[in-house]
């Protein structure tokens, strides 16, 4: 395994860099992240437990959790023909798709929230339509699905663009003219070179959705137990002025989230090693 | 170079007399009310009329920079450090927050302006669609399994605080005792199809998203409502008994020592109960505490009998941590009906 530095690259500024990049990540990330956990420490064990095992929380958790994945999953497939579309094709209209994917950027999360839940409500363009059907979005735990799924949608195509640009076409002709079925030349094919980019969108995607607050408190309905998410939870604990409940909450988040990333980045160096 | 020496003597002379003679005439001062968000008009118009009034008495300018949030949001910027020299907030357990956590302000901090430190009032009323189609009364309207019934939650929003324990001051009341009062309170929140998480979602929920059949309300946050969307799609009921909900006033003791502006801060919370204070107050649609000023709006403000915090929960920290601390009576609630 290689687990050493790379060797340098023949440009000098290796010592400079990865100084400046220490620091600049230290300053910026790890003392508040440091700060978080330094504060949890402020608890003994039976406290901290108390918090996490605390019904409404744990609920909270698994919405938050299980939401986030879902609408991870549907980005990805989505995603991934949005990408393929504005990669492979030229259409009237491609760059304004093009740019539209990145709104959800752009856009403050708290407006996107608010757009959504007009929409989606029973009074809605599209609630209106779809009330008749017994189906609800607004204020219920489809909705803040449907909040993730906005925001989380632009990780995945722009992770995933760039590479099917780069992909050469030839090795798809190549496919095709040794017998391949296009089932096959995906499967076998384009999938394995997409899947390292397709998974980092994936885990960008499902950590964003993870950390959203904005467009979830106004598209949810918040019911404890039902549809509350764990930030706001945190948020909760901060208005009672209850900082340690709040800062146990976030610990506990910042680690789940950091063993799945890291999973998903370990699934990823293995896909690419194995597909090199 | 004589003449050279005697134009650097004379700007220099200038130059200190600019700096001298303006603090002798008059001194330019700013504080900074930080306060919640449904204030914000008030104190725009209050902040002209107290600046005139102290530029009149004493000479010097204020001005007043203001900041406007939820109530508990801008209890913990104070807390945490923002230097407001008064905090103007929507409930007492706000101001104790600070007076508690970053000991910031005298314990005391009540007892130290009349009416509890509260210069204006307002009370828990309920905005109902045109026509009253549900025949929405008094509170126990709002249990009724066919009502639907819109309110913030109390854990993220210090106005929904007042509404939770005005239902349940109604409950104790009518029914005599905790256990049915508690009974009272879980069937109107079976009713609550989305708890938002500040006053203003909720009433946008209400009012835009046309969900619910009844908004737990603010007084002066219905009028307005109903001033701002036209009389024609909503109407207030008013119940029976509802909570006297006072919104605290304080200077900030540490930040006010420090730049030197305690006087002109008290002066600045003094001057809410003056008459024209208490004018602009009840404009704003919150109920004056003078009573002159009371007979003067008699017409905006309908009468009905009010209980207070104190008198049947035993002030804010009490009913705090029963209500609304976790594991108190909201979650338990939320624990029963869960669905």
């Amino acid at each position: 395994m290689k687990w050493r530095f790379r060797k340098p690259s023949v440009l000098p500024g290796f010592g400079l860099t990865l100084g400046f990049s220490l620091t600049y990540v230290t300053l910026l990330v790890l003392i508040p992240l440091g700060g978080l956990l330094l504060y949890t420490t402020k608890l003994s064990w039976s406290e901290f437990s108390a918090v996490i095992i605390d019904p409404r929380v744990l609920a909270s958790f698994k919405l938050s959790f299980g939401a986030s994945l879902i609408a991870a999953v549907i980005n990805l497939f989505f995603g991934l023909i949005i990408a393929w579309a504005l990669a492979r094709y030229n259409f009237l209209g491609k760059k304004i798709v093009d740019a539209l994917v990145d709104l959800p950027f752009a856009l403050p999360t708290a407006v996107a929230g608010i757009a959504l839940a007009a929409i989606f409500a029973q009074t809605g363009w599209i609630g209106r339509l779809l009330d008749p059907l017994g189906i609800v979005i607004a204020y219920s735990r489809a909705g803040v699905v449907v909040a993730l799924i906005f925001i989380g949608l632009p990780f995945v195509v722009r992770t995933v663009q760039p590479v099917i640009e780069e992909f050469e076409k030839e090795f798809e002709e190549a496919a095709t003219s040794l017998g391949a079925s296009w089932v096959q030349t995906f499967t076998r094919v384009i999938l394995p070179s997409l899947l390292p980019a397709l998974l980092t969108g994936f885990a960008l995607s499902f950590a964003r959705a993870l950390g959203e607050y904005g467009s979830i408190i106004f598209i949810s309905s918040n019911m404890p137990f039902v549809s509350e998410i764990v930030p706001l939870i945190i948020v909760t604990k901060l208005s009672q002025f209850d900082y340690v409940g709040a800062t146990a909450v976030g610990t506990v988040m910042l680690l789940a989230t950091f063993i799945i990333l890291f999973l998903i980045n370990a699934i990823q160096i293995y896909s690419r090693e194995k597909s090199l | 170079m004589k003449f050279l020496y005697t134009q650097r003597l004379f700007s220099l002379a200038v130059a200190v007399l600019a700096l001298i003679v303006p603090s002798i005439h008059a001194a330019d001062i700013s504080l900074l009310n930080v306060s919640y968000d449904p204030t914000r008009e008030f104190y725009k118009e209050y902040n002209q009329a107290f600046a005139k009034h102290w530029k009149e008495i004493k000479g010097d300018n204020v001005t007043v920079r203001q900041s406007h949030g939820g109530s508990g949001a801008q209890a913990r910027s104070v807390i945490d450090g923002l230097d407001a020299d008064v905090v103007t907030l929507a409930l007492a357990y706000d101001v104790d927050a600070i007076a508690e956590k970053a000991h910031a302000i005298d314990p005391n901090w009540q007892k130290r302006f009349t009416h509890n430190s509260a210069p204006y009032t307002s009370t828990i009323v309920f905005l109902v669609r045109k026509g009253n189609p549900k025949g929405i009364h008094d509170w126990d309207d709002l249990a009724k399994p066919d009502v639907k019934v819109i309110t913030p939650n109390p854990k993220t929003s210090g106005g929904a605080r007042w509404n939770h324990l005005a239902a349940w001051g109604y409950g104790l009341e009518k029914y005599g005792s905790e256990e049915k009062a508690r009974e009272f309170v879980s069937k109107i929140y079976a009713n609550v199809p989305v708890l938002d998480s500040g006053a203003r979602g909720a009433t946008n929920t209400f009012v835009q998203r046309g969900l619910g059949d009844v908004l737990i309300a603010w007084e002066n946050e219905a009028i307005l409502s109903i001033k701002e969307l036209g009389p024609d799609k909503f109407d207030i009921v008013v119940p029976s008994i509802s909570i006297l909900a006072e919104p605290s006033v304080s200077i900030v003791d540490k930040n006010v020592e420090k730049k030197g502006t305690k006087e002109v801060a008290t002066a600045y919370l003094e001057y809410l109960y003056s008459k024209e204070g208490q004018r602009i107050a009840a404009k704003n649609y919150y109920r004056p505490t003078d009573p002159e000023i009371i007979k003067e709006s008699e017409s905006t403000f309908p009468k009905l009998k009010l209980f207070t915090i104190d008198a049947l929960f035993n002030g804010w920290g009490e009913a705090q941590k029963k209500h609304f601390a976790d594991g108190g009576e909201f979650d338990k609630i939320f624990a029963s009906i869960k669905r």
